[in-house]
């Protein structure tokens, strides 16, 4: 193994040495708040370092494959959690948390490991191993708060619907293994894959795959979950987590499954319609704005199946554009959620009434990031939106396009539904006035700047489309 | 720095501007300098074109600037003007001009108020300027939704009601919208070749007759919600009476001529075959609003609504005309366009003041008010004559016109409809010279407003302009009517054409 193979795989040797120097850390510092910023600059000079030498190519006979594109991607995931730690910096100095902060970090980054491993995978158990290094520390973390119920048994219900989501996905797995022979994605992206077995191995696949990215019908364990992890633990699961499996989703039906396309196109066409149909009439019923924004996330979800139904590099691009500027707005509103939570312990829409008054910032960073949730212009959501329309439109789902729009707007009336408690409602007691902490103030920085500038430099999209070319 | 990107910049700087602004009198200075400059450039640009056609430039669009935004879906920043959009601009500059003035007294989250009148301003602006169908869409979005916070915010009665229904179906409009836009966008190249959201390049081709018949619907639809097309109207009564006077003027001034606009230049500029087809849908549901919306505003009590009802009714007539197939009739529309939205500003303005003086919209409540603020009267009634049709006023100019283009359709069921639409104006007549009569004149009502004053300076300011422009259209209709028949030539083109 020469150096070469080494920068290969940097992303996720680099995460490693990561997660050792904080073993060390942990037993060698004694302020254990300490820790905080050290986590938090390695993993910013991580994400710097992964924009530099990019290397293609495969390793271990295919079984770890990486090109450009997936590069991006684990870039793109990268800036994500980068924020995602600067907005739990604050929640982790809290006394009861003293004591687990390297825990956080240490499983945070095991997790992003086992995403990386899972996109760059050139095989099914690769695939498999990075899935589930990804899901198990994952359940650690929702059930962090130890002491609260709620917290534990979201823990609980993550790790059993994740094992019984793995089984079923291994259980397609193994129908495609037994079927052709191989689980190499090379080699099976050369074979027809066109008989009746095929089909039922693809629907257990699919069904394992839709359960981490809460697709309907398999989102129900999305909203307990979300509500009870800790917010910085469901801003990631919401956006992080999803984000990983739509990327290796979208992979895996555009290249292997590529023979199948039309029986594919046609589970997830059904499948996008319940998602935002139902993620958005969910949404609009609740009161918690963790589970108000755990549904609006399951229709993202949905809007995001019209860039996969695209079928073409147009697509692909449009999934992976989308899905950057998802990051920043989802975790703009998560960040705000975060730092109320945090001041206040308040996190229900009601209680964000009148929160202009008093947090006119904060109000405004929430207005913004839930306004490009919603896709309006000139905000970054509205071009992520219009280009996954693009790309269905180009292959003629005009009706499901129809569908999707409408749905866009029903998800504005619950957006503004918030929007309108913080601007318009009256309350006499709203929250207090927040002076929030250095490092939740540069996390919501990033993220409207983010959601401002991303429409505008065309360039972008068309770099991120030039490398999805010919997938 | 071309004219037309600086109509969208001068806005934006002005919000910028707004946004480290502290003091309230700056607020206000600031985003009246900003409008001024607006108005200005508006006008200079009516004089540049002028200029331009007189030397002899007659391409479609002049000013033309475009630039590559998204290469792979060929989005580009394209910006142009004909005569009409030239007068479009001048209007909205007009509008929110007046606009501000109107606000002078705002003193609620002041700064919030004009970041968002003026964001919603340059929505206007840039609808205006585009020639891609992208960025239309684009200002189109924008412009709708500042609506929800101004009227939700700074709105009087059911405001929040009224404000989450107008935006709800303003974007369920637009929903429908983006579907026809991108369906126009895939099939702009039917015989290969590269796809464009450029409105001129999509016109040189014939868009396939199956995907005309699936896509105008959609986008005619999508525009006409915002046009006020019944049965999708029911949001402007509730919006226009629940919103800020500013606002109400902007968005039955201006905002509802993106409607018919669009439906104009959009769907039937580009799709002119189903146009062809399904006019008699859509005349149908048009003259349903003109008649439905002037019956409305007979039953009504509140000076908003019956002025809310009043502008379905006439922009029921602005999609009449357009549908009516002749350039006479097409410049009718835009005369109308122009002509409502200087009325209707007028009217808004007045009754925001009259409300602010007498603490009701109520006109049962009301009576003899020309004694105590003759100014304010006076205006009142000059704008309701120019609403029911008065020669010398602008509303006769583009009714006439209208009318008179609807008679040239010589088969019956134009010449029915046309009858039913005429006869509107008798209905006009009814409601506004009641409201005239029952507030204006007669006895006082309540005591209290005996110690009502008149309108002061910054009141002054929008009345006169508008009064002025609204008499000088009157008077002096045809250097506009020239500007808009010439720039019709290439639109008569593709639709009259195709009936003949």
């Amino acid at each position: 193994m020469d150096f070469n193979q080494f920068i290969i795989m940097k992303h996720e040797l680099l995460l490693t040495i990561t997660v050792m120097v904080l073993l060390v850390a942990e037993l060698t510092i004694n302020d254990k708040k300490r820790i905080i910023p050290i986590a938090i600059s390695l993993f910013g000079l991580h994400t710097a370092l992964g924009f530099f030498w990019n290397e293609s190519g495969a390793l271990f006979g295919g079984m770890y494959q990486t090109s450009e594109l997936i590069i991006l991607m684990k870039n793109i995931l990268n800036i994500g959690v980068f924020i995602v730690l600067l907005q739990s910096a604050n929640w982790l100095r809290k006394p009861e948390n003293f004591n687990k902060i390297s825990e956080y970090f240490i499983l945070l980054f095991s997790t992003l490991i086992g995403m990386n491993f899972m996109i760059s995978s050139g095989e099914f158990l690769m695939f498999y191993l990075g899935l589930e290094l990804a899901t198990i520390p994952m359940a650690a973390l929702v059930a962090y708060n130890t002491f609260n119920q709620k917290s534990a048994e979201a823990g609980v219900k993550l790790i059993l619907s994740a094992a019984f989501s793995s089984g079923i996905m291994l259980f397609g797995i193994s129908l495609f293994y037994g079927q052709f022979g191989s689980t190499y994605f090379q080699q099976l992206s050369m074979i027809s894959m066109d008989t009746p077995l095929a089909i039922l191995a693809l629907i257990f696949f699919l069904s394992g795959l839709s359960f981490k990215i809460s697709l309907v019908p398999f989102h129900l364990w999305t909203a307990d979950v979300y509500e009870g992890a800790p917010v910085n633990i469901t801003s990631y699961l919401s956006v992080i987590s999803k984000g990983a499996a739509v990327f290796i989703l979208t992979i895996l039906l555009f290249t292997i499954f590529r023979t199948m396309v039309e029986v594919w196109t046609n589970i997830i066409y059904i499948i996008a319609i319940l998602t935002m149909t139902i993620g958005n009439l969910f949404a609009i019923r609740q009161q918690n704005i963790k589970r108000f924004l755990a549904f609006s996330s399951i229709a993202q979800a949905g809007f995001i199946l019209l860039g996969i139904i695209g079928t073409s590099s147009l697509g692909m691009a449009t999934v992976i554009y989308f899905m950057l500027i998802y990051i920043f707005s989802n975790l703009g509103a998560f960040g705000v959620v975060s730092v109320i939570s945090d001041y206040s312990g308040k996190e229900n829409i009601d209680d964000y009434n009148g929160l202009y008054h008093s947090n006119p910032k904060l109000s405004l960073v929430m207005m913004l990031s839930l306004f490009s949730l919603a896709g309006i212009p000139p905000i970054a959501g509205f071009f992520g939106k219009f280009f996954l329309f693009t790309a269905a439109a180009e292959q003629g789902y005009y009706w499901l396009v129809l569908i999707a729009v409408i749905n866009a707007t029903i998800s504005l009336y619950y957006y503004l539904i918030v929007v309108k408690a913080m601007f318009i409602n009256k309350n006499d007691t709203p929250i207090a006035k927040i002076k929030s902490d250095n490092y939740a103030r540069f996390a919501l920085v990033i993220c409207v700047v983010g959601i401002f500038i991303i429409g505008f430099f065309g360039s972008l999209f068309e770099y991120i489309n030039h490398l999805s070319f010919g997938i | 720095m071309d004219i037309l990107t600086s109509l969208i910049l001068i806005p934006v700087l002005t919000v910028l501007a707004l946004l480290f602004c502290k003091e309230l009198k700056n607020i206000r200075v600031i985003a009246a300098v900003g409008m001024t400059i607006q108005l200005l450039q508006a006008i200079r640009l009516v004089f540049i074109y002028m200029a331009e056609r007189a030397s002899g430039n007659d391409s479609e669009m002049i000013l033309k600037k475009s630039y590559q935004w998204f290469e792979s879906i060929n989005i580009q920043y394209a910006v142009g003007v004909d005569g009409i959009s030239v007068l479009m601009i001048l209007l909205t500059g007009i509008i929110i001009f007046t606009g501000i003035f109107t606000s002078w007294k705002m003193e609620y989250l002041t700064k919030e108020f004009f970041i968002s009148l003026i964001v919603l301003a340059t929505g206007v602006f840039g609808f205006f300027i585009s020639l891609d169908l992208f960025t239309l869409f684009l200002f189109y979005e924008l412009a709708v939704l500042p609506m929800y916070l101004l009227i939700g915010i700074w709105g009087t009665g059911k405001k929040e009601y009224a404000a989450m229904k107008l935006t709800l179906m303003l974007m369920g409009g637009s929903a429908l919208l983006l579907v026809g836009l991108l369906g126009i966008y895939f099939n702009s190249a039917p015989d290969g070749g590269q796809l464009t959201f450029n409105i001129l390049e999509i016109a040189k081709v014939t868009i396939p007759i199956e995907a005309q018949r699936f896509f105008f619907p959609l986008t005619f639809i999508g525009f006409g919600v915002l046009g006020a097309l019944f049965p999708f109207h029911t949001w402007s009564p509730d919006g226009h009476a629940s919103a800020p006077t500013a606002v109400s003027m902007l968005h039955a001034g201006v905002l509802m001529k993106l409607g018919g606009y669009g439906a104009f230049r959009v769907a039937m500029y580009l799709m002119p075959e189903a146009a062809n087809e399904m006019a008699w849908i859509f005349i149908i549901l048009t003259s349903t609003s003109v008649i439905y919306g002037a019956l409305g505003a007979i039953v009504q009590t509140d000076l908003k609504y019956i002025n809310a009802y009043s502008s379905v009714s006439h922009c029921g007539l602005v999609l009449f005309a357009v549908l009516m197939m002749n350039q006479t009739a097409f410049d009718g529309a835009i005369l109308q366009m122009l002509s409502h939205g200087l009325m209707t500003a007028l009217f808004f303005a007045l009754i925001g003041m009259i409300y602010e003086r007498t603490g009701t919209r109520d006109i049962k409540k009301m009576g003899g008010l020309m004694k105590v603020m003759p100014f304010l009267a006076v205006a009142y009634v000059i704008a309701g004559f120019a609403s029911l049709g008065l020669p010398g006023l602008s509303g006769f100019v583009a009714e006439m016109t209208i009318f008179v283009g609807a008679f040239q359709n010589e088969d019956t069921f134009h010449r029915i409809v046309t009858i039913i639409a005429v006869s509107s104006i008798v209905v006009t007549a009814v409601y506004i010279l009641r409201v005239v009569g029952k507030i204006l004149l007669g006895p006082m009502i309540d005591e209290k407003h005996s110690l009502i004053s008149d309108a002061v300076w910054h009141e002054k300011i929008p009345i006169f302009v508008l009064l002025f422009t609204i008499i000088a259209m009157g008077i002096a209709p045809l250097w506009m009517s020239d500007i808009i028949w010439e720039s019709l030539g290439p639109i008569v083109d593709k639709l009259v054409m195709l009936t003949n």
